[in-house]
């Protein structure tokens, strides 16, 4: 079953990458540029995955986009990853209500 | 070794409650791309990861290949190996294989910045713990969301989709701030998926996030090398 084979290899890579550094890595990365490069990896998967994907979540571009500015705006000032999340959420339902 | 476990289960109640309401949004897009509800909740449970797991479904929704399916969640998820050496700097001397083997299946980010700033070594029970109540937290939410999607209006399931964005936003915004090099990182993948998703979309949602990271964390890599202290962060 092709869908058992994707859960296999995805749970199955995303395991070794924990695992395989966590069990027997005991030496500091020295290059420099490998470093940098793992520092910059989580900001890039991140923002491409989200931008332009997040217009697209909710099914309407402009709650999409009501939500993804509230959620900027909460994120600059700093407040917690799960404030963000819901209060986006909340502005793009409070959004269709009204469209 | 108890009272350590204990420890760990109440220092991850935040995290918990952040995941039971980012995994309910995760629920709801993975019925959407035409997953069972058993099949969302045993990926949760496998996986314990939200971006890898956004990028598996749209991989599987598309029927994607194996490999692409491999280099994805080894781009995406690289950052884990990271955390894990750091991680593995700090543990405590009854940290022996089978118990690395075990637990490492929990390090995410949320799991690593707790139990890193921990003052005293990271224990086993300290650390399964921690990873305890947050898989709950990760894999329940996950159910009730897949499930929900069905029974919950349509306007709130809609609205519950961008939840997991709102988290990754939260995630990028607040160091792109702080540091020029982070934003200009962030903007070049951001460009180049624009590009991707309108100018080539055949191009898949796996491949797409792969060369966007890649590309973006080079450029970054090369233009702003970092310190040695910043990478702790």
């Amino acid at each position: 079953m092709t869908l058992a084979l994707y859960i296999i290899v995805m749970a199955g890579v995303t395991y070794l990458i924990r695992m395989i550094p966590f069990s027997f890595f005991r030496k500091k990365i020295k290059s420099r540029f490998f470093r940098s490069f793992l520092y910059y990896i989580p900001y890039a998967v991140l923002s491409a995955m989200t931008i332009p994907a997040i217009f697209y979540s909710t099914g309407n571009m402009i709650t999409a986009i009501v939500g993804t500015i509230i959620a900027v705006i909460l994120a600059y000032l700093n407040l917690p990853l799960i404030v963000v999340a819901l209060s986006a959420s909340a502005a793009a339902l409070i959004t269709g209500i009204f469209i | 070794m108890k009272n350590n476990f204990l420890k760990g289960i109440s220092n991850a109640i935040p995290i918990a409650l952040g995941y039971l309401s980012v995994s309910f949004g995760f629920g709801i897009l993975a019925v959407k791309s035409g997953l069972s509800i058993t099949a969302a909740t045993i990926i949760s449970a496998t996986n314990l990861t939200s971006a890898g797991q956004a990028a598996g479904i749209a991989i599987i929704a598309e029927g994607g290949g194996l490999l692409e399916m491999a280099l994805a969640q080894l781009t995406i998820n690289l950052r884990y190996a990271l955390m894990a050496i750091s991680l593995s700097q700090n543990l405590s001397d009854s940290f022996n294989f089978p118990k690395r083997a075990l637990l490492s299946f929990g390090i995410t980010d949320e799991i690593f910045a707790v139990a890193v700033s921990r003052p005293k070594k990271v224990t086993p029970s300290y650390m399964a713990g921690l990873i305890f109540i947050s898989f709950l937290g990760w894999t329940g939410g996950t159910f009730l969301g897949a499930s929900a999607g069905k029974l919950l209006p349509a306007a709130i399931t809609n609205a519950m989709g961008i939840v997991l964005y709102g988290m990754f936003l939260a995630i990028i915004i607040p160091p792109a701030r702080k540091q020029l090099s982070v934003l200009i990182v962030v903007i070049i993948s951001a460009m180049i998926s624009i590009f991707f998703r309108y100018m080539i979309p055949s191009m898949s949602a796996g491949f797409a996030v792969i060369i966007c990271a890649v590309a973006a964390s080079v450029a970054g890599a090369i233009l702003f090398p970092i310190k040695d202290e910043e990478e702790k962060e």
